[in-house]
């Protein structure tokens, strides 16, 4: 019952009491050995089952889970390395990619153990060693690979990969109301590893968030790097987000609040100040408003016309 | 009946310690059972008489008296025409025994009903009782324990944030989170707040708490998440020393001095500790109140080195280019922000007094300011009216307020 144990050891007790439901109909789909049952009466006893989970955690904890549950020995150190919760903004790289030196140039210098690393991550590791040197090893593995990661999501391959996860929602969505659940796209804040953890970057209000569940908060975001997101919607133009100027307006029993407001009318006049500027480029119609404006225009451009406070009535 | 502080098993401690009511405050007793409160609630909730005697605990037991019962069951019998027919056709022997177990059965049944309502006007009553001063207060008390949570957005640096509704009619969209360092909202982490009504708070209780208590330092303390370290444009001072005219803003930069001599400073102009030859361009006298609230206060979390800055390669991204950065003024803020100061521009530049605009005083920290449009002051003045009932605009510290 290696993986069971496993498992109660990494899991704290509020995320067990959904698992366990989930748990239970798949272990019931094959013979429940006497560990297992003995393991479920035991959950059975200690969990409170009147917690919640969060239900990205919930999902991470059953991929790890099957994960573990399946025989773990037959996969690849990639393999292993992107189902491990807490990887979960990873996307496995080529194998082709992986051994070719080319594409590791100078990363010898940046990993200990160069050479040991990156024969386990191309699970050609043979070393006889003992646990802490090994462990060392590991770790080295796992800063090589997610190095070569940063480089990799930036190739065609790499690219089209990510946006998969990206389209599947695996990075999340934005927190800003606004922005309606955009996908979010992890990057880094910085290129030098060590500096800042992995962040994740909303394409329709072109802010960072902070990942929401702390296993993410120890990823280096040099994994990702600085240039992916906005590399990939180079790549995939049609992906750049409708942009809008809707935004929160604090109120308070209904008024405007004057200083919030002051702000904002400043806010909107940079705004009109980028667009006067990428009037020469033809690209100043950059907000779904404005091509709703157009339209508008087009259908009853005379009751538009004839309408004095138009304005007072859009903005409202 | 003073406060909250009842029994442990009241129906209002227990709607509260159920999980995903984490951000509702306890309504006081004395705030419920004062009608004028409850105003035009009758119309809003089913079964308003039942929903709020739950809420108040108040609800006949099993075991009442015989005597009680039978009064129970006439009110009903005035109530409802059903039962005195039933009663007419059984006669009169075991008419209360009858209805006793009838009314039995039709709690049974009504009791999720009952509940359901409840909950709904207990909502409704918080929505008011938090823009009361017990309850702006209480609230007060759970955002300093970190209770709501804080800013995902990471130039916020985890800012606290208060729970708020984007609409008050219920049942149109689910509690989000206002984060006074941005002005925007944001959606609960956790999915289990996706099942809490926002009506519940309101769209009013956000900034009223923030113009109840000023005092409150909403700028991000110190750089928790080390953004200092990252890129050298995020290693701007707190905003709050754009303020550092007054003394309090001062002390706050001596607070960050590690991060101020690590940086580029944009607005630091003001601060005398550094040599001249590291503060670019001086800045005018920064006001130290500005519409009403501390300039230190108003969205620490935008401005300069707080705005996102798209770079492939190092280099960053051109606005010219498709896929260049189209939003960055909705985190923008002004370095100089006297240009915030719309009257005073606008009165330089035509003339006039700010009272020629303004309602209800206002000064740098004045009341509560009402900027009313001309055409338009009749009906803000009602509705500053309406709003002394539920809170004395009087107890307001700063904050103006405008037209719609
Ligand atoms: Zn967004
Ligand atoms: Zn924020």
């Amino acid at each position: 019952m290696g993986y069971l144990e496993f498992f109660w050891a990494l899991s704290p007790l509020d995320l067990v009491r959904e698992t366990f439901v989930h748990i239970h109909a798949w272990l019931s789909e094959r013979t429940v050995d006497p560990d297992e049952a003995e393991f479920l009466a035991d959950m059975n006893r200690k969990v409170d089952w009147n917690d919640d989970v969060e239900k990205d955690e919930f999902i991470g904890l059953m991929e790890y889970f099957h994960e573990r549950s399946s025989s773990s020995e037959d996969l690849s150190w990639p393999e292993v390395f992107i189902s491990s919760r807490g990887n979960e903004y990873f996307c496995e790289i080529d194998e082709d990619y992986l051994t070719d030196r080319f594409n590791l140039t100078g990363l010898n210098t940046d990993v200990q153990y160069y050479q040991y690393a990156l024969d386990l991550v191309t699970d050609v590791f043979d070393l006889d060693c003992d646990d802490d040197m090994r462990e060392q090893i590991e770790k080295s593995a796992r800063h090589l690979y997610g190095l070569v990661h940063a480089r990799y999501i930036t190739t065609t391959r790499g690219l089209a990969k990510m946006l998969e996860k990206y389209k599947k929602g695996d990075f999340g969505k934005c927190p800003r109301v606004t922005c309606n659940a955009h996908p979010l796209l992890p990057t880094g804040m910085a290129d030098l590893p060590h500096v800042q953890s992995v962040k994740l970057y909303c394409g329709k209000c072109e802010d960072l968030y902070n990942p929401k569940s702390s296993r993410h908060a120890n990823i280096d975001g040099a994994y990702f790097g600085t240039s992916f997101q906005n590399i990939l919607f180079q790549v995939y133009p049609a992906l750049i987000p409708e942009k809008t100027i809707e935004r929160y307006q604090p109120r308070v029993f209904g008024f405007k609040v004057h200083a919030a407001a002051a702000l904002e009318r400043w806010q909107s006049s940079k705004r009109e100040e980028m667009q006067e500027r990428l009037r020469e480029t033809g690209m100043e119609k950059c907000f779904k408003e404005d091509v709703e404006l157009e339209d508008d225009m087009e259908e009853d451009e005379e009751e538009v016309a004839g309408l004095d406070g138009a304005d007072d009535v859009l903005a409202e | 009946m003073s406060t909250s502080s009842g029994s442990p098993e009241s129906w209002i401690s227990s709607f509260c310690g159920l999980l995903g009511h984490e951000y509702f405050a306890e309504v006081s007793e004395d705030f419920i059972e004062d009608d004028f409160n409850l105003t035009g609630l009758q119309n809003q909730v089913p079964m308003y008489k039942e929903a709020l005697e739950m809420i108040l605990d108040v609800e006949p037991e099993e075991d009442e008296e015989e005597e009680e019962e039978e009064e129970e069951e006439e009110d009903e019998e005035e109530d409802e025409d059903n039962d005195v027919e039933m009663r007419d056709e059984n006669g009169n022997s075991v008419p209360y025994r009858r209805g006793a177990e009838r009314r039995h059965m039709k709690v049974a049944n009504d009791i999720t009903e009952i509940e359901s309502s409840a909950e709904l006007l207990y909502g409704l009553i918080h929505q008011r009782f938090i823009t009361s001063r017990p309850g702006i207060q209480q609230m007060a008390d759970k955002y300093e324990l970190q209770h709501f949570g804080s800013c995902p957005r990471v130039f916020c640096n985890q800012a606290r944030v208060l729970p708020v509704g984007c609409n008050d009619i219920p049942g149109q969209e689910t509690v989000k989170l206002f984060c006074p360092s941005c002005l925007d909202v944001y959606t609960p982490p956790n999915s289990r707040f996706q099942s809490v009504d926002g009506a519940f708070f309101g769209t009013t209780f956000g900034c009223l708490f923030f113009m109840t208590f000023p005092e409150f330092d909403v700028s991000a303390k110190g750089d928790p998440l080390n953004l200092a370290a990252t890129h050298p444009a995020y290693a701007a001072p707190s905003p709050t020393s754009q303020a550092a005219t007054n003394p309090a803003a001062a002390e706050t930069v001596k607070h960050s001095r590690s991060s101020s001599l690590t940086s580029t400073p944009v607005t630091a102009t003001v601060n005398p500790n550094l040599p001249a030859s590291l503060t670019p361009e001086p800045l005018p006298v920064q006001p130290s109140h500005l519409n009403g609230i501390a300039t230190s206060n108003l969205a620490p979390g935008l401005g300069p080195g707080r705005i996102h800055e798209p770079r492939i390669y190092g280099f960053r991204v051109s606005e010219r280019s498709k896929t260049g950065p189209r939003m960055k003024w909705l985190r923008m803020r002004p370095a100089d922000m006297n240009e915030l100061d719309e009257s005073r521009r606008w009165h330089d530049s035509y003339g006039g007094t700010e009272d020629d605009v303004q309602i209800g005083g206002g000064g740098e920290n004045g009341g509560a300011q009402v900027e009313v449009p001309s055409g338009r002051r009749k009906k803000a003045a009602r509705s500053r009216k309406r709003g002394v009932g539920v809170m004395d605009p009087g107890a307001v510290n700063g904050g103006g307020l405008e037209a719609l």
